[in-house]
């Protein structure tokens, strides 16, 4: 365990450097003046050089780059926006909350759909709930979340005025006018934005736990634990859950780590402020330290979760050692 | 009364392709401490016959017919609980394939107490006691140890020894056991057969063997039924079916096991492949495959009749009596010749 531990500390810096340095690249790729951008239409050039020597963009790229890791090492600063001049930090601390709070709630909800729906069904193939789970199934996968998102807010929030359109809430309290906090403002704006990640990944999950528990109930051990006179209720939980979950698992690490580098379309329908928009917005804009700092925190995210997948793993299926 | 009395017993799988008929009519009886050899080919219904016996096929997808009594029981259609009762208390049953049969995700002690505390009053320790008890039983080394590894620590013979360990722990009056042996390297199929003959001396229960290798039914059964097509086509007293079977199904079984004490330059095959039962053939189910077929064997399903002199041997075959035994003569007789020839 422990040398499992240091060698994905490892694997784990050596991703860190791979995808900054790959976001560096492309950046100086892409033929854009960010100074141009910075210093505002019609400005003189001696302006726009000022601001690029100012930025270190007229340094060579390696020297920028290693600007970048030292700031990082030395100040734990992941530095300041080209655009305005905010350290990437507070941007960052800012919009993890709400990228966060849209995932896990969708997770929640998403699971807590799935789950029941598809070891149900498993269980009685072919059955009306199987029949019905399965059309539920075809139409989520179908649907994109940005026509979901949209007809939820035209249904919900326009015609029946029920939720807010968009805007997002802080959890916890603040005591600021004007801005609105709280749990259960922050739940009442999120519900769309749930239930639209939730549509698609849930249906996409039952389909996947149908399967796994189906293929679970004919191994060889669940006629094992029948034959031993077990009943149905405990061969299904003693036998057959731990072990159809293991890819559920895999793949739940898989999407947690790549929802948390931001939910693109959602944020953008709803008018969440969160990663996603914002690394939109900062590609946009060439705004090149923000775009850094938020692929650093999805590959922190992916490399986080890829890791308890592999600690839960090992606990679910005793012949996976960590080494 | 027989412990397990199976009259007339079918079962039919409903497929997308349509109905299969895996087992069409197989009546028995088992005493208690007998030995049953069942043998046949794969998909002669000889594993579905005891999966439906003991309630472990798909009721949903699958017709079962005709009359299962377990000491007079009913079986076929007690309710599930009933049936929970019975599996693994008075019917234990070992699987073909001991490295899948058992769980991967649960230690050997928490599979082998399962099976005790599913069916006694017992406290966790007790039933503790008890695992590592049935793995000295079935000579696993070290088994106090042992109890607390995980399957996969152990090798093929060694699980098939859980699996045994596993049937016989609550001391069922009857074990059924499919093709224990199948999966398993030579020298490990002779220990395996030799601690079931042990373990069933101990306990006295009647045992059900199933499976293809004559050389395994030979060593362990009392009586043989040769199955068929999804029918018993032969049964007889071990003895007696190894000196004079009565239809070409069991001479073509015979004829290509290996024998240690003839010198044969090949063995005997039997041509073709088992028959489908989606489509089962007309008639005798063996004829497209059989020698001697003529045009009543096309037409007509040979009943299952009393061999001449003897008792509890029957057979499938519309050949007359003068007739097969002058085959059987003929086939022993160059056998001898051949011995001769090469001594």
């Amino acid at each position: 365990m422990t040398y499992f531990i240091i060698r994905r500390t490892f694997w784990a810096f050596f991703l860190f450097v791979v995808a900054t340095m790959i976001t560096y690249v492309i950046f100086f790729v892409v033929p854009a003046n960010p100074a141009a951008l910075a210093a505002g239409k019609a400005t003189k050039p001696e302006i726009v050089a000022h601001i690029k020597h100012a930025l270190h963009l007229d340094l060579p790229i390696y020297q920028q780059y290693w600007l970048f890791v030292w700031n990082l090492v030395r100040h734990g600063s992941f530095g300041y926006s080209f655009v305005n001049g905010l350290p990437v930090r507070t941007t960052l601390g800012q919009e993890i909350p709400v990228t966060a709070s849209i995932v896990f709630g969708g997770v929640i909800l998403y699971l807590v759909i799935s789950i029941p729906i598809g070891i149900i069904s498993a269980l009685r193939p072919r059955s009306a709930l199987d029949r019905s789970g399965m059309v539920f199934v075809l139409v989520g996968i179908s649907a994109p979340s940005v026509w979901v998102g949209l007809i939820l807010i035209y249904l919900i929030s326009f015609k029946l005025g029920w939720t807010p359109i968009g805007d997002y809430c802080n959890l916890l309290p603040t005591h600021q006018t004007g801005v609105c906090s709280g749990p259960g403002e922050w739940a009442y704006h999120l519900i769309l934005p749930w239930i639209t990640l939730a549509v698609g990944s849930a249906a996409l999950y039952t389909r996947l736990i149908r399967a796994n528990v189906m293929e679970t109930m004919s191994e060889d051990y669940v006629r094992t634990a029948w034959a031993k006179g077990a009943s149905s209720s405990r061969v299904l939980v003693q036998h057959v859950l731990r072990n159809s979950m293991l890819q559920v698992v895999t793949i739940l690490g898989m999407d947690l780590g790549l929802l948390l580098g931001g939910v693109v379309f959602i944020e953008i329908v709803f008018g969440m402020p969160g990663l996603g928009q914002q690394l939109v917005l900062a590609a946009e804009r060439f705004d090149l330290p923000v775009v850094v700092g938020i692929v650093m925190f999805a590959t922190f995210a992916v490399i986080i979760f890829n890791f308890i997948v592999d600690v839960l793993y090992a606990w679910l299926d005793p012949r996976i050692r960590l080494t | 009364m027989a412990l397990l009395e199976v009259e007339n017993l079918h079962t039919r799988f409903l497929t997308d392709d349509g109905v299969v008929k895996a087992v069409s009519g197989v009546s028995f009886k088992l005493d208690r401490g007998q030995t049953l050899g069942v043998v046949g080919e794969s998909g002669s219904g000889k594993s579905v016959t005891f999966l439906t016996v003991m309630g472990l096929v798909d009721r949903r997808s699958t017709e079962v017919e005709g009359s299962v009594r377990y000491d007079g029981e009913e079986l076929l259609n007690a309710s599930s609980a009933r049936l929970q009762n019975i599996r693994g208390r008075r019917i234990g049953m070992i699987f073909q394939d001991p490295m899948t049969s058992l769980n991967p995700v649960k230690k050997i002690g928490w599979q082998l107490e399962e099976a005790v505390l599913l069916h006694n009053d017992v406290n966790h320790a007790e039933a503790r006691r008890r695992a590592i008890q049935s793995l000295e039983e079935v000579e696993i080394p070290r088994a106090d140890a042992r109890v607390d590894d995980y399957p996969h620590q152990f090798s093929g013979g060694m699980r098939q020894r859980v699996m045994i360990a596993m049937a016989l722990i609550n001391q069922p009056e009857i074990i059924i056991a499919d093709e224990p042996t199948t999966a398993l390297d030579v020298t490990t199929q002779a220990q395996i057969l030799r601690l079931m003959k042990k373990l069933q001396d101990e306990h006295g229960a009647a045992i059900v063997m199933i499976t293809h290798d004559l050389g395994v039914v030979a060593e362990l059964a009392d009586d043989v039924k040769v199955m068929y097509g999804g029918r018993i086509v032969e049964e007889a007293l071990v003895d007696d079916l190894f000196v004079q079977p009565e239809m070409p199904y069991t001479w073509g079984l015979l004829g290509s096991m290996p024998r240690l004490d003839q010198v044969s330059a090949r063995l005997e095959q039997i041509p073709g492949q088992p028959p489908s039962l989606l489509r089962p053939p007309t008639g005798c189910a063996f004829h497209p495959r059989c020698g001697y077929t003529f045009d009543k064997c096309r037409e007509e399903l040979p009943e299952l009749a009393a061999a001449p002199d003897t008792v509890d041997h029957r057979y499938r075959c519309h050949l007359d009596d003068a007739e097969r035994h002058r085959i059987w003569a003929a086939k022993t007789a160059a056998v001898s010749a051949g011995e001769g020839s090469a001594a």
